[in-house]
């Protein structure tokens, strides 16, 4: 039977790599081999995941050197030699073996304000929102994050200055500076032009390059640039 | 603030600077055509109220657009703390004033 020569992470940021050998299957997932060594050789190896569909956004680790979503990303396609090399997210401090600890990278969601305030009351009638508006366009094509952390584990930015909002928290943002139903958009703006706000980024694209959904997060960050700039030249921002 | 700020003086100064640098590469190649003597240069800037202004807005451009690069490359790469970080800038752009100011009055100056 061909196997797979496996190194996981365990412990915490002090922590080493430990050796696996797991079958390899004609089609297999990196998740699946996490769990195949949880269920089979080490009942105590902690990783996290839920739907295994590309859906919630859990099961982020880095493999073979890069961040990925290991529910799909298939181990043919990143381990051709038959090695993994497997570890938690970068850039967040680690909880045990393949668990990274996320709550810097929410914080930094609610610190961004992308929040959504309604401008009109329950009672109001609705306001009609055209698809075409380039606004709303904009905040399509923002919107589908699904809070995996990849894109800020891949972020060079966030690794050499830890309190950067980083990419997935300003692409949220820009979602909600171009939500015309937001009452609170100028408070966006304010909130991203902070000391760690989206001008620390130097536009290197790793966000975009390994976002598993297709995101463009330094699309988002370069137009929060634009319209914090436009504002302080108009006076809106002090 | 002061991020969108510094942000936007950094773009607006090199947007104004673009112009000077092609003006001053232009003029570097054209002013060594007849051989390099600081004679004939001090003979085109000494006394040239032109040259004064052109050189004294291009030493303040690049002393204010390079501490922000500079602050910037010293928040990312080194684990000084902000307030050291900005005191160095700031010392580094009275020094670039300075010795730039300093120059272009050397050269221009009759």
């Amino acid at each position: 039977m061909k196997t797979l020569d496996v190194q996981v992470w365990r412990g915490d940021e002090t922590g080493g790599f430990e050796k696996f050998e797991a079958p390899a299957q004609e089609n297999q997932t990196v998740l699946d081999v996490v769990t195949w060594i949880q269920r089979n050789a080490d009942p105590s190896l902690s990783y996290r995941f839920a739907c295994r569909v590309g859906m919630c956004g859990s099961c982020a680790m880095t493999v073979n050197g890069r961040p990925r979503w290991t529910c799909r990303t298939h181990v043919s396609r990143v381990a051709k030699d038959g090695r993994l090399k497997i570890e938690p997210l970068l850039n967040l401090p680690v909880i045990k073996d393949l668990a990274s600890d996320l709550k810097p990278f929410f914080d930094k969601w609610n610190a961004a304000r992308g929040t959504f305030e309604a401008a009109i009351k329950r009672e109001d009638p609705l306001v009609p929102i055209s698809p075409d508006q380039p606004e709303r366009a904009a905040a399509n094509a923002a919107i589908e994050c699904i809070n995996c952390a990849v894109c800020y584990s891949a972020c060079d930015m966030v690794g050499w200055k830890p309190s950067y909002l980083g990419p997935a928290a300003l692409n949220r943002a820009w979602a909600a500076w171009n939500d015309v139903r937001n009452d609170n958009r100028l408070d966006v703006l304010k909130a991203v032009s902070d000391d760690a706000g989206c001008h620390n980024c130097h536009s290197h694209q790793s966000c975009s390059e390994h976002c598993p959904v297709g995101l463009n997060p330094t699309l988002s960050i370069a137009g929060l640039k634009r319209a914090t700039s436009k504002a302080l030249l108009k006076g809106n921002l002090k | 603030m002061i991020a969108a700020k510094l942000y936007l003086i950094q773009r607006i100064s090199a947007l104004l600077m673009a112009p000077l640098v092609i003006a001053h590469l232009v003029g570097i190649i054209m002013a060594v055509q007849g051989g390099l003597t600081a004679e004939e240069i001090l003979g085109r800037t000494q006394g040239s109220l032109g040259w004064l202004c052109f050189y004294s807005a291009f030493v303040i451009l690049v002393a204010v657009h390079g501490t922000i690069g500079l602050r910037s490359i010293l928040i990312e790469w080194t684990p000084l703390a902000n307030r050291i970080v900005d005191a160095l800038a700031a010392g580094w752009l009275i020094s670039a004033l300075i010795l730039g100011l300093r120059a272009v009055v050397a050269v221009t100056w009759s």
